[in-house]
């Protein structure tokens, strides 16, 4: 019974009540993803768990047996940065940081999804391949709430790194 | 070792303009960046404390009485709990920003819904969580007032009066008597309010999200009954503020009272719902305007009042009027505001208290007074601007808000000549253009900063300012850098500690200028100091990339230095010339929005703001800090709005699923112009503040666009679907 965090294999919890973002934040000692309201609503925990985006508040540490989790940790080191933790950076796309690790879990995932042909609200043809337009973006990152309202700088940052990517 | 200034005269040397490192102002990306995105900045609730207990908050479930019992073992025999604790030394209401002591203490009594009544402390949280929902406790509930309107509010003891303002009204040729409210706004900062509070027998150390650490030392040495140098505060990183976590929180002095009397690590983190339920909402507003011109659109009558609301006992009161005092000319004058004693929790600042509801309702009766008048809205305000404070007479510092209007409108492609509503439609959305003026005053406070050079040729600034997202490690590096001649990555900044020297924390958009012109003041004393040791006046030096250099000769800064450390404290201290000027930033904001004439739904399509607010000191922290307040005016103008069941006073939508707050797909591309200006009055670095303007009036550009799209004339913020669709013409 253990999950992986970031290629590190973790025993699952005694207690069932342990939801995966307190996982991660105490037993795992990884306090980058961040709780903002433990109910599913702000994204500020989001991880992404078998290259799934997800709110880590929302299931139990005991649900994820055998499951593989990456964290903001995992994408990226104060050393070697992931491309869009550094557009993030350049873009200012944070003001308190609390948001910002969800935010950039997120977007990682994002891209994949888009990649993957994934339609959304704001797909105007939902059977051809999606194409990143801004709207898009901001549909997708909808999920994770940033009160300090740096969202035109997120989009600037995920645009940016976006356009290397294709 | 210490330098001290009292500002008691405008400072036009502007020195920043005469440095050469070249760094101030510039759009340099923030020293705790890389930090932030990898997750490695530590908040307050994160710190690896060994041992450390959690305690979670029980609160009332009852809006005004008495908790006569708690009975403890109803919860001491479940697995992992240590204790309950109700103690006298706990508070019961967030505290006052900058209040510097603890008036409410002990949780029997019992004023709002929601309120903490004890603390349960276990071994682990998910054991405290548990607990605090079994916890059995008796109580007897009062009837209380809930409702603002129900109560005799009372006066305003120092009203504004001038001249007749009934009769400038019915002389006029055009005037406006308009009755608007607003609802009550939530700060949701996305870090919950958290503190760790560790015991060792002889000082109290707490890592705590806080915004103003020098008046939450006595606060919380208040509450404790602990001398203030008992007491060690620490807030490295705060994720959010926005007024809420101005004074001390309740979670920071139950986790205080819990390791004093448990002798181990307590942690103690509110839940969103408590959050919401117990640290301080922005009041709900009634508002009054009377505006009249005469037909040359000059104002004649300027009347502005509100009633705003609070729990009894509380001195403050949301300052509606704060700058409709000195906005806009008009001989006539009344200015009042009421306070009614209501059963709702704290009201107490949420970013830009007053501005943040007091102008958009004056922008929205502008705009309808313009249209009365047949004027382009940016022309009436253009005509309304005083060149003196209207009341006082005293003069302005600097003044932006004819060019922030004038470039903003240009910026936006603004044309004021035909304002008709209901001309433009693209499928089943009216597409409307508003306007608003931004007005947020300049407030500065005493600081002290420590600068150290070190013999590497490096420095580092030290001071307990925090950094709530606004930037403050960015522009305190800048400006040390730009006054030793060192690049960003030289100088190391260290906030957030009350080891640290003491400054005003960050609150009402004062930190920048407040600190900054510490850390400036450190600096200049420092060049003073090297001056001598080469024995050239400071004058005659230039300070660049690491080397001092004068006519015929240079130095480099780390020889200088020669093994020694150079430190200097920087005093700052605002002096008569607080007194003497009204200083304020100003701007202007334009909204297009497209409003679906079938659902009310408005979406904003684009937004400009022009704002001078003084020297930029990083024009890239500076821009986001106006598009956190330009998302702050959507949310107001469309979606934000607390909740009170009218029976029992709880608070019906107290989390982010039902208190909404924009979302990405809400925020257009938003365009900022940084109207740059020199604020000798405001500061030494001429500087004000910019956290709290964006967001100051530029609801009303919304709700002036949500009109001149489908004609929907609404006089409630905010202009929900139902509210617009209830107001729209049928066509
Ligand atoms: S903490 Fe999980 S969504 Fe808010
Ligand atoms: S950066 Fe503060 S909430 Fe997003």
């Amino acid at each position: 019974m253990a999950l992986n965090i970031n290629g590190n294999s973790f025993d699952l919890p005694n207690d069932p009540r342990t939801s995966l973002l307190d996982f991660i934040r105490r037993e795992a000692g990884l306090t980058g993803s961040k709780k903002g309201c433990d109910h599913g609503q702000c994204g500020a925990c989001t991880v992404i768990v078998n290259g799934e985006r997800i709110n880590s508040c929302l299931t139990l540490a005991v649900m994820h047996d055998g499951c593989s989790v990456t964290t903001i940790e995992g994408l990226g080191t104060l050393a070697e940065p992931s491309a869009l933790q550094k557009a993030f950076v350049d873009h200012d796309g944070y003001q308190c940081g609390y948001c910002t690790p969800g935010q950039i879990c997120s977007a990682t995932a994002m891209l994949d999804e888009i990649k993957a042909g994934m339609p959304s609200d704001a797909t105007d043809d939902i059977t051809a391949a999606p194409t990143l337009t801004d709207e898009e973006i901001r549909e997708r990152m909808s999920g994770n709430l940033c009160r300090c309202g740096a969202y035109p700088n997120i989009v600037a940052a995920i645009r940016e790194v976006a356009g290397e990517a294709t | 070792m210490s330098a001290h200034l009292i500002q008691d005269e405008p400072d036009t040397r502007n020195v920043l303009d005469r440095t050469t490192q070249g760094i101030i102002g510039k759009p340099l990306s923030r020293p705790d960046g890389l930090l932030k995105v990898t997750g490695t900045a530590t908040y307050a609730s994160e710190y690896d404390i060994e041992g450390c207990l959690e305690g979670v908050l029980v609160t009332a479930p009852f809006a005004k009485g008495e908790v006569t019992s708690i009975d403890d073992s109803s919860v001491t025999g479940m697995p992992g709990v240590v204790a309950v604790l109700n103690d006298k030394r706990m508070t019961p209401r967030a505290i006052q920003g900058t209040a510097g002591e603890a008036p409410h203490t002990g949780l029997c009594k019992v004023d709002y819904w929601g309120q903490p009544i004890a603390l349960v402390v276990a071994e682990t949280f998910e054991q405290a969580r548990d607990a605090a929902k079994h916890l059995e406790i008796e109580f007897n509930s009062e009837d209380a007032i809930f409702d603002p309107a129900a109560c005799t509010p009372e006066p305003d003891d120092d009203p504004t009066r001038q001249g007749d303002l009934g009769k400038a009204m019915s002389d006029a040729e055009h005037s406006v008597d308009l009755k608007f409210t607003t609802e009550s706004h939530a700060s949701a900062a996305m870090e919950p309010h958290a503190a760790i509070a560790q015991w060792d027998g002889d000082t109290l150390t707490v890592h705590a999200s806080l915004q103003m650490l020098n008046y939450n030392i006595s606060e919380l040495a208040d509450a404790m009954k602990l001398d203030e140098s008992k007491v060690r505060l620490v807030a490295r990183y705060v994720g959010g503020g926005f007024g809420s976590k101005l004074g001390v929180s309740q979670d920071i002095v139950a986790a205080s009272v819990a390791t004093m009397q448990l002798g181990r690590p307590v942690r103690v983190v509110m839940s969103r719902q408590q959050v919401f339920q117990n640290v301080m909402r922005r009041s709900e507003t009634s508002q009054r305007l009377r505006l009249a011109v005469d037909h040359h659109g000059k104002l004649t009558a300027f009347g502005h009042e509100a009633l705003v609301s609070n729990l009894p006992e509380e001195d403050f009161a949301e300052p509606v009027l704060q700058s409709s005092h000195f906005l806009y000319a008009g001989k006539n004058r009344l200015l009042q505001s009421e306070t009614a004693r209501i059963h709702r929790m704290t009201a107490g600042s949420v970013r830009a208290p007053g501005e943040a509801v007091g102008m958009p309702v004056l922008e929205a009766a502008m705009g309808e007074l313009a249209e009365k008048a047949g004027i382009d809205p940016v022309q009436l305000r253009l005509d309304n601007i005083p060149t003196k404070h209207p009341a006082t007479g005293k003069p302005f510092g600097s003044h932006k808000l004819a060019e922030c209007l004038q470039r903003g409108a240009e910026a936006f492609g603004w044309d004021g000549s035909d304002r008709t509503p209901r001309q433009r439609r693209e499928g089943e959305w009216w597409i409307g253009t508003g306007m608003a003026s931004a007005a947020r005053v300049h407030n500065v406070g005493e600081a002290k900063a420590r600068v150290t050079l070190h013999d590497d040729g490096t420095a580092k600034v030290e001071t307990d300012m925090t950094d709530i997202g606004t930037g403050t490690y960015t522009i305190l590096g800048q400006i040390a850098g730009e006054m030793l001649g060192l690049s960003q990555s030289d100088v190391l900044t260290e906030l957030g500690d009350t080891r640290f020297p003491r400054g005003p924390g960050s609150g009402g958009s004062w930190g920048a200028a407040s600190a900054g012109s510490a850390v400036f003041v450190a600096c200049e004393a420092l060049r003073e100091e090297i001056a001598q040791k080469i024995g050239q006046p400071v004058d005659a030096l230039t300070f660049k990339d690491g080397l001092v250099s004068w006519d015929d000769g240079s130095v480099i800064l780390a020889d200088i230095a020669n093994g020694e450390n150079f430190t200097k404290e920087g005093h700052f201290e605002p002096g008569d010339i607080a007194e003497d000027y009204t200083a304020s930033g100003f701007g202007a904001f334009f909204a297009e929005v497209a409003v679906n004439r079938w659902t009310g739904e408005t979406r904003v399509r684009r937004m400009t703001g022009a704002f001078g607010f003084g020297r930029v000191l990083n024009a890239k922290t500076a821009r986001s800090q106006c598009l956190g307040g330009m998302v702050w005016c959507i949310g107001s103008a469309l979606t934000e709005s607390l909740m009170f069941d009218p029976t029992d006073g709880h608070l019906v939508n107290p989390d982010l699923a039902e208190y909404h707050v924009p979302v990405n797909r809400d925020v257009p591309d938003l365009d900022v112009l940084l109207v740059e200006e020199r604020d000798a009055v405001a500061s030494p670095i001429q500087a004000k503040g910019i956290g709290e303007l964006g967001m100051c009036g530029g609801a009303g550009a919304i709700a002036n666009a949500i009109y001149n799209a489908c004609g929907a004339r609404l006089y409630v913020f905010p202009m929900t679907p139902d509210k617009v669709l209830a107001a729209m013409p049928v066509d």
